[in-house]
Protein backbone atom coordinates (compact mmCIF):
# COMPACT_ATOMS: atom_id res chain seq x y z
CA UNK A 1 0.00 0.00 0.00
CA UNK A 2 1.40 3.38 -0.94
CA UNK A 3 0.55 6.85 0.26
CA UNK A 4 0.23 9.84 -1.37
CA UNK A 5 -0.36 13.38 -0.27
CA UNK A 6 -1.43 16.44 -2.60
CA UNK A 7 -1.87 20.13 -1.17
CA UNK A 8 -3.94 23.24 -2.08
CA UNK A 9 -3.81 26.20 -0.54
CA UNK A 10 -7.27 28.62 -0.01
CA UNK A 11 -7.85 31.74 1.74
CA UNK A 12 -11.23 32.34 3.25
CA UNK A 13 -13.40 34.34 5.90
CA UNK A 14 -15.26 33.12 8.62
CA UNK A 15 -16.83 33.51 12.20
CA UNK A 16 -18.13 31.35 14.93
CA UNK A 17 -21.51 31.23 15.86
CA UNK A 18 -24.26 29.62 17.21
CA UNK A 19 -27.99 31.30 17.31
CA UNK A 20 -29.35 28.59 19.80
CA UNK A 21 -26.84 30.66 22.38
CA UNK A 22 -27.26 33.42 24.71
CA UNK A 23 -24.92 36.85 22.79
CA UNK A 24 -22.73 35.46 26.03
CA UNK A 25 -22.23 32.06 25.91
CA UNK A 26 -21.40 32.48 21.97
CA UNK A 27 -18.53 35.40 23.72
CA UNK A 28 -17.88 33.04 26.13
CA UNK A 29 -17.30 29.74 23.85
CA UNK A 30 -16.22 31.22 20.25
CA UNK A 31 -14.32 34.36 22.53
CA UNK A 32 -12.14 36.44 18.87
CA UNK A 33 -13.94 34.23 16.71
CA UNK A 34 -17.48 35.25 17.63
CA UNK A 35 -17.18 38.91 15.71
CA UNK A 36 -20.09 38.72 13.67
CA UNK A 37 -17.73 40.72 10.62
CA UNK A 38 -15.53 37.67 10.40
CA UNK A 39 -12.07 36.98 10.45
CA UNK A 40 -9.91 35.18 7.48
CA UNK A 41 -7.03 32.36 6.95
CA UNK A 42 -4.85 31.28 4.48
CA UNK A 43 -6.08 27.58 4.74
CA UNK A 44 -4.18 24.59 3.71
CA UNK A 45 -5.42 21.53 2.37
CA UNK A 46 -3.77 17.97 2.53
CA UNK A 47 -5.64 15.34 0.67
CA UNK A 48 -3.95 12.02 1.51
CA UNK A 49 -4.91 8.80 -0.87
CA UNK A 50 -4.05 5.23 -0.31
CA UNK A 51 -3.66 2.03 -2.51
CA UNK A 52 -1.81 0.03 -4.77
CA UNK A 53 0.91 0.88 -7.58
CA UNK A 54 -0.67 0.08 -10.75
CA UNK A 55 2.35 -1.86 -12.56
CA UNK A 56 1.57 0.06 -16.11
CA UNK A 57 1.59 3.42 -14.79
CA UNK A 58 4.02 3.10 -11.63
CA UNK A 59 0.86 5.42 -10.32
CA UNK A 60 -1.32 4.84 -7.43
CA UNK A 61 -3.44 7.87 -8.61
CA UNK A 62 -3.71 10.29 -11.17
CA UNK A 63 -2.58 13.20 -9.83
CA UNK A 64 -4.05 15.45 -12.44
CA UNK A 65 -7.35 14.11 -11.82
CA UNK A 66 -6.66 14.64 -8.05
CA UNK A 67 -5.77 17.99 -8.48
CA UNK A 68 -8.19 19.16 -10.52
CA UNK A 69 -10.89 17.17 -8.30
CA UNK A 70 -9.61 19.41 -5.43
CA UNK A 71 -9.84 22.01 -7.29
CA UNK A 72 -13.05 21.68 -8.30
CA UNK A 73 -14.70 20.59 -5.30
CA UNK A 74 -12.61 22.65 -2.46
CA UNK A 75 -10.57 25.53 -3.76
CA UNK A 76 -13.02 26.91 -6.04
CA UNK A 77 -15.64 26.36 -3.83
CA UNK A 78 -13.61 28.28 -1.15
CA UNK A 79 -11.17 30.47 -1.73
CA UNK A 80 -11.91 34.41 -1.69
CA UNK A 81 -15.07 33.29 0.30
CA UNK A 82 -16.87 33.23 3.32
CA UNK A 83 -17.64 30.08 4.53
CA UNK A 84 -20.37 31.00 6.80
CA UNK A 85 -22.45 32.87 3.35
CA UNK A 86 -20.96 31.22 1.06
CA UNK A 87 -20.40 27.29 1.77
CA UNK A 88 -24.13 25.79 1.70
CA UNK A 89 -22.62 23.55 4.31
CA UNK A 90 -21.58 26.08 6.86
CA UNK A 91 -25.47 27.55 6.58
CA UNK A 92 -25.70 25.83 9.70
CA UNK A 93 -22.75 24.09 10.94
CA UNK A 94 -20.08 26.29 12.48
CA UNK A 95 -17.24 26.28 9.94
CA UNK A 96 -14.51 25.16 12.56
CA UNK A 97 -10.83 23.48 11.61
CA UNK A 98 -12.60 20.28 12.18
CA UNK A 99 -15.93 20.57 9.98
CA UNK A 100 -14.27 22.18 7.74
CA UNK A 101 -11.52 18.78 7.18
CA UNK A 102 -15.62 16.77 7.62
CA UNK A 103 -16.57 18.50 4.67
CA UNK A 104 -13.68 18.72 2.36
CA UNK A 105 -13.82 14.91 3.05
CA UNK A 106 -17.80 14.73 2.26
CA UNK A 107 -17.31 16.86 -0.81
CA UNK A 108 -14.07 14.99 -2.65
CA UNK A 109 -14.70 11.31 -1.13
CA UNK A 110 -17.55 10.37 -3.89
CA UNK A 111 -15.67 11.97 -6.46
CA UNK A 112 -12.47 10.23 -6.16
CA UNK A 113 -12.48 7.24 -8.44
CA UNK A 114 -9.38 5.25 -8.33
CA UNK A 115 -7.77 5.92 -5.27
CA UNK A 116 -9.14 5.72 -1.72
CA UNK A 117 -9.55 8.60 0.48
CA UNK A 118 -6.96 7.77 3.58
CA UNK A 119 -7.17 11.25 5.45
CA UNK A 120 -8.31 15.18 5.05
CA UNK A 121 -5.76 17.64 7.07
CA UNK A 122 -6.97 21.07 7.60
CA UNK A 123 -4.59 23.67 8.35
CA UNK A 124 -6.24 26.67 9.35
CA UNK A 125 -2.60 28.46 10.39
CA UNK A 126 0.89 26.57 10.72
CA UNK A 127 0.22 25.99 14.49
CA UNK A 128 -3.58 24.36 14.05
CA UNK A 129 -4.61 21.65 11.88
CA UNK A 130 -7.44 19.19 12.01
CA UNK A 131 -7.74 15.53 10.42
CA UNK A 132 -10.22 13.36 9.25
CA UNK A 133 -10.48 9.85 8.23
CA UNK A 134 -14.08 9.55 7.80
CA UNK A 135 -16.59 7.51 9.57
CA UNK A 136 -15.34 5.22 11.56
CA UNK B 1 -18.13 12.55 14.19
CA UNK B 2 -14.55 11.65 15.09
CA UNK B 3 -11.91 14.33 13.90
CA UNK B 4 -8.23 14.73 15.51
CA UNK B 5 -7.24 18.17 16.22
CA UNK B 6 -3.37 19.06 16.32
CA UNK B 7 -2.22 22.22 18.04
CA UNK B 8 1.69 23.64 17.89
CA UNK B 9 3.65 25.69 20.42
CA UNK B 10 7.19 26.55 20.75
CA UNK B 11 9.58 27.20 23.81
CA UNK B 12 13.35 27.37 23.58
CA UNK B 13 15.30 25.57 26.38
CA UNK B 14 18.55 24.27 27.22
CA UNK B 15 19.96 20.85 28.34
CA UNK B 16 23.19 18.84 28.45
CA UNK B 17 22.88 15.23 27.70
CA UNK B 18 25.24 13.42 30.42
CA UNK B 19 25.02 10.48 32.91
CA UNK B 20 26.75 10.56 36.28
CA UNK B 21 26.86 6.62 36.23
CA UNK B 22 29.07 7.17 33.11
CA UNK B 23 32.72 7.86 32.98
CA UNK B 24 33.60 11.29 30.91
CA UNK B 25 34.81 9.70 28.28
CA UNK B 26 32.14 7.02 28.11
CA UNK B 27 29.65 10.17 28.26
CA UNK B 28 31.34 12.09 25.63
CA UNK B 29 31.65 8.71 23.64
CA UNK B 30 27.81 8.53 23.69
CA UNK B 31 26.32 11.84 23.57
CA UNK B 32 29.35 13.33 21.36
CA UNK B 33 28.89 17.24 21.42
CA UNK B 34 25.49 17.28 23.43
CA UNK B 35 27.65 16.43 26.44
CA UNK B 36 29.63 19.57 26.22
CA UNK B 37 29.42 20.62 30.16
CA UNK B 38 27.88 24.14 29.62
CA UNK B 39 24.79 22.56 27.72
CA UNK B 40 23.52 24.14 24.72
CA UNK B 41 19.80 24.84 23.87
CA UNK B 42 16.79 24.24 21.05
CA UNK B 43 13.60 26.07 19.88
CA UNK B 44 11.84 23.24 20.59
CA UNK B 45 7.91 23.31 18.79
CA UNK B 46 5.87 20.41 20.83
CA UNK B 47 2.83 19.31 18.88
CA UNK B 48 -0.34 17.97 20.58
CA UNK B 49 -2.91 15.58 19.02
CA UNK B 50 -6.02 15.16 20.66
CA UNK B 51 -9.23 13.58 19.29
CA UNK B 52 -12.60 13.31 20.13
CA UNK B 53 -16.42 13.47 18.27
CA UNK B 54 -16.96 16.90 17.24
CA UNK B 55 -19.60 18.59 19.10
CA UNK B 56 -22.63 19.81 17.15
CA UNK B 57 -23.17 22.89 19.06
CA UNK B 58 -19.76 23.82 18.60
CA UNK B 59 -18.18 22.77 15.67
CA UNK B 60 -15.07 21.55 17.97
CA UNK B 61 -13.25 18.22 19.45
CA UNK B 62 -12.55 20.46 22.45
CA UNK B 63 -12.43 24.49 22.91
CA UNK B 64 -9.05 25.62 21.72
CA UNK B 65 -8.66 28.13 24.31
CA UNK B 66 -8.66 25.30 27.17
CA UNK B 67 -6.10 23.39 25.37
CA UNK B 68 -3.78 26.41 25.18
CA UNK B 69 -4.61 27.22 28.98
CA UNK B 70 -3.63 24.10 29.81
CA UNK B 71 -0.78 24.06 27.59
CA UNK B 72 0.47 27.02 28.75
CA UNK B 73 -0.49 26.62 32.62
CA UNK B 74 1.39 23.06 32.74
CA UNK B 75 4.02 22.75 30.21
CA UNK B 76 5.05 26.42 28.46
CA UNK B 77 5.60 28.19 32.06
CA UNK B 78 7.20 24.57 33.14
CA UNK B 79 9.69 24.49 30.11
CA UNK B 80 10.21 27.95 28.42
CA UNK B 81 13.73 29.33 28.88
CA UNK B 82 14.12 26.93 31.46
CA UNK B 83 17.47 24.57 31.66
CA UNK B 84 15.70 21.35 31.59
CA UNK B 85 18.46 19.46 33.68
CA UNK B 86 17.71 21.67 36.64
CA UNK B 87 13.91 20.75 36.60
CA UNK B 88 12.46 17.76 38.78
CA UNK B 89 11.37 15.29 36.17
CA UNK B 90 14.48 15.55 34.77
CA UNK B 91 16.82 15.13 38.04
CA UNK B 92 17.42 11.64 37.40
CA UNK B 93 16.59 11.09 33.77
CA UNK B 94 18.70 12.36 30.55
CA UNK B 95 16.22 15.32 29.02
CA UNK B 96 16.96 14.10 25.77
CA UNK B 97 13.84 15.24 23.41
CA UNK B 98 12.69 11.33 23.70
CA UNK B 99 12.04 11.82 27.42
CA UNK B 100 10.84 15.20 27.11
CA UNK B 101 7.87 14.16 25.00
CA UNK B 102 7.11 11.37 27.44
CA UNK B 103 7.40 13.78 29.87
CA UNK B 104 5.03 16.65 27.80
CA UNK B 105 2.66 13.01 27.04
CA UNK B 106 2.12 12.30 30.30
CA UNK B 107 1.41 15.76 31.58
CA UNK B 108 -1.32 15.66 29.01
CA UNK B 109 -2.68 12.26 29.89
CA UNK B 110 -3.03 13.06 33.23
CA UNK B 111 -4.14 16.85 33.27
CA UNK B 112 -6.29 17.48 30.10
CA UNK B 113 -9.70 15.55 30.39
CA UNK B 114 -11.71 18.23 27.44
CA UNK B 115 -11.01 15.52 24.59
CA UNK B 116 -8.56 12.12 24.04
CA UNK B 117 -4.81 12.93 24.30
CA UNK B 118 -3.23 10.64 21.28
CA UNK B 119 0.42 12.25 20.96
CA UNK B 120 3.07 14.22 21.00
CA UNK B 121 5.52 15.02 18.66
CA UNK B 122 8.55 17.23 19.05
CA UNK B 123 11.04 18.78 16.75
CA UNK B 124 13.70 19.65 18.50
CA UNK B 125 15.71 21.12 15.25
CA UNK B 126 14.23 21.36 11.72
CA UNK B 127 16.12 17.88 11.11
CA UNK B 128 14.96 15.95 14.35
CA UNK B 129 11.59 15.04 15.53
CA UNK B 130 10.45 12.63 18.27
CA UNK B 131 6.39 11.39 18.47
CA UNK B 132 5.11 9.92 21.71
CA UNK B 133 1.94 8.10 21.83
CA UNK B 134 1.86 6.06 25.07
Amino acid sequence: MIYLTRKAEFAASHYYHNPEFTPEENQRVFGKCSNLNGHGHNYTLEVTVKGEVNPQTGFVVDLKELKDVMNREVVDAMDHRHLNKEVPEFAKAIPTTENLAIVCWQRLQPRLKVAKLHRVRVYESPDLFADFYGEE
Amino acid sequence: MKAHLTRRYQFPASHRLHRDEMSDAENRDVYGKCNNPHGHGHNYAVEVTVSGQVDAKTGMVCNLADLDQFARVNVIDTFDHANLNCLPAFAEKVPSTENLCIEIYDIFKRGFTRAKVEKIRIEETSKNSFEYSG
